[in-house]
């Protein structure tokens, strides 16, 4: 890219706006790796005894079978999400199908409410099912409601497919399942992309709907364990070692969002373009 | 392979587009469909090729009947107007797409693939991707894709819409070349009269879901069964004289120009009638004097268009060599070929 413009005066500005922010996360990290005198925020010597957790079960329990609990949540909601929001979208987008005015409609009213408004009916919901209580409920809970918005994602992104592609791959003799295969869904790959990227931060930090849909269940996610490392009532309680414990949570998140921000980006052009 | 509508019917939401359309393409044919936008040119091509489904009527490939097929058993090559090619595919991938679909052997895919591009030069883009190309390389494209499968039919649909000028005249002789070479049977829809008329065997023109005439370009031009045909054909366009029949010919409805006209003596006085005059029929030679004044003059180079003002306030086209003599505001005095003036009843209909 090329400027014609000088851009400091906007970051400087940005760079105000940010800067608590920034200050909060510096002192996060040095404080994981640093030990300071009671009283001071200047830290006075180096240490790495606040990260001991990762190998030591005993400074707050064991924070790998949260990991990987956490791991298998995000995953399994990431599928589920592009699944369903790559057919469904698709369908709004191209299908004759009934009732698509009332779905469109629906999905939209879907975004309108909040988590809380839906969580009684839910709650009774997973009850009958005899899903409450288990991890395979809580994704299907978390992913249902994250449906709404990517299938509306994905639904803009097939719309700016042109039609006439999907007519020449029908003349060229492939059926309507294969066209949507090899030419539909490669061109809205960047929708797809950006699309996990959203569902698996939205899933990593997920903490309401296991603490309210599974209160007793034998799982835990990092949220949930994070939760336990900061009672100050606990025995291994330590604010620093919570600290580390956060900063290993928001670890993939913050690389995630580095790595992949000019794709993230994408969700908001609804376009192949760019 | 011949291609047959019978009573070809068409409805849109209740809203009939075609009522009861009927049209043989011959064997090895190209057919233009010719006629202004949106009077059923594309919805005819797409229920032949399986887009649409017919609401009544019979399409025929030869003597099989296709109406209720679905697109991918009809073996019918389309090129769309924006040439709808695979932006994540290569070229050679774009063309070799149809093949694929079928589980032809990669050897024999390679082949044919190599061999349409051959035909349709463009053996040396088959790496780019079509975002690569030109518009008129991506047509190549498009072509090359439609054909590769062997269709019984080609269908283009305004192929020629998206270029500019000199790729148009290009193109033009290319897809008639590519056609003639192939020996495949071809409907072109198109609104461009001058493509019509160049590409094509025979045209058939369209006008609100109907067809009005088909016939061979020369024959359309100087036969034209309505006043319509007339005016679609030609460029510059015909120019028309309203007025009425007056003792065996045709007089202006202020009296001043009378035409003798041999179809007139039929014709009762005073019947309504409106006269074409092609612009190479009027100018300095001729049978009747007519004088008038130049509103517009234009040079084109090797010829010299002109439309003269009767004193009545109709107004003749007149084409004719290049030459330096007349300019707009002149009064002339020109003369008319009255055996070549196309009468026409108030209804448009051809006397
Ligand atoms: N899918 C459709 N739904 C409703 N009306 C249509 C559809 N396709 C075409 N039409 C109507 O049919 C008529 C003919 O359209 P078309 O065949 O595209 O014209 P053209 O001769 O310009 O190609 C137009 O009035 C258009 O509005
Ligand atoms: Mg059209």
């Amino acid at each position: 890219m090329t400027r014609n413009y000088s851009n400091w005066p906007i970051i400087l500005v940005l760079l105000l706006i940010s800067a608590p922010i920034i200050v909060m996360y510096a002192f996060l990290l040095v404080d994981t790796v640093t030990t300071s005198p009671p009283g001071s925020a200047i830290p006075n010597g180096f240490t790495l005894s606040h990260w001991r957790f990762l190998i030591d079960p005993t400074a707050t329990g064991d924070v790998w079978g949260p990991t990987l609990t956490t791991i298998l949540f995000t995953a399994s909601i990431v599928l589920i999400v592009l699944g369903v929001s790559s057919t469904a979208g698709y369908a709004l987008s191209r299908l004759n199908m009934p009732f698509r005015r009332f779905f469109l409609g629906g999905i939209l009213v879907m975004h309108a409410f909040p988590l809380v408004t839906l969580i009684i009916g839910v709650f009774l919901v997973l009850q009958f099912v005899g899903l409450y209580n288990t991890l395979t409920g809580v994704v299907l809970v978390k992913a249902g409601l994250m449906l709404p918005f990517g299938i509306w994602i994905m639904k803009g992104f097939y719309d700016t497919v042109p039609w006439e592609i999907e007519m020449a791959g029908v003349q060229d003799g492939a059926s309507r399942f294969t066209v949507w295969r090899r030419l539909i869904l490669p061109q809205v790959r960047p929708g797809l992309f950006a699309l996990a990227l959203f569902a698996a931060i939205d899933a990593w930090g997920e903490y309401m709907l296991p603490r309210i849909l599974a209160p007793s269940a034998d799982f835990e996610v990092l949220s949930i364990y994070l939760n336990t490392v900061s009672d100050p009532d606990s025995t291994t309680y330590n604010f620093n070692l919570f600290k580390s414990v956060g900063l290993f949570y928001t670890l993939p998140i913050l690389a995630l969002y580095a790595i992949f921000r000019d794709r993230l980006m994408n969700i908001f052009g609804g376009g192949t373009k760019g | 392979m011949q291609i047959v509508l019978k009573d070809f019917t068409k409805t849109f939401d209740g809203n009939t587009v075609i009522d009861r359309m009927n049209l043989t393409v011959e064997d090895g044919e190209m057919l233009a469909l010719l006629g202004p936008s949106g009077c059923g040119k594309s919805t005819t091509l797409f229920a032949v090729c399986g887009i649409h489904r017919v609401n009544g009527g019979q399409i025929l490939f030869g003597d099989r009947d296709v109406s209720n097929l679905p697109s991918q058993q009809r073996n019918v090559g389309v090129v769309f107007q924006n040439y709808a090619l695979y932006p994540h595919m290569s070229v050679f991938e774009n063309i070799a797409f149809p093949l694929t679909v079928r589980k032809d052997s990669k050897a024999d895919v390679d082949r044919a693939v190599r061999d349409i591009a051959e035909l349709t030069h463009i053996s040396e883009l088959l790496e780019r991707r079509p975002g690569q190309l030109s518009g008129g390389q991506q047509q190549r494209v498009a072509l090359a894709r439609a054909l590769v499968r062997k269709p019984d039919v080609l269908l283009l649909d305004e192929p020629l819409a998206n270029l500019d000028a000199k790729l148009r005249l290009e193109m033009r002789s290319e897809i008639r070349r590519i056609q003639l070479e192939t020996g495949i049977t071809a409907i072109l829809v198109t609104h461009d009269q001058v493509e019509a008329m160049s590409m094509c065997e025979r045209i058939a023109i369209m006008k609100g879901g109907k067809i009005i005439q088909i016939d061979t370009p020369k024959d359309m031009y100087s036969n034209p069964r309505t006043s319509f045909v007339a005016g679609f054909l030609g460029n510059p366009p015909i120019s028309f004289l309203k007025g009425r029949a007056e003792a065996g010919g045709f007089v202006l409805d202020d009296g001043s120009l009378r035409l003798p006209l041999p179809v007139a003596s039929q014709i009762p006085d005073g019947t309504d009638l409106t006269v074409g005059i092609r612009p190479e029929h009027f100018g300095r030679a001729g049978d009747v004097p007519i004088s008038g004044k130049v509103i517009f003059a234009e040079t084109q180079g090797r010829e010299n268009l002109y439309d003269v003002a009767l004193p009545d306030g109709s107004v003749l086209r007149s084409v004719q060599p290049a030459q330096d003599d007349v300019r707009a505001g002149d009064s002339v005095s020109w003369k008319l070929e009255s055996a070549a003036a196309l009468v026409f009843a108030e209804d448009g209909r051809r006397l």
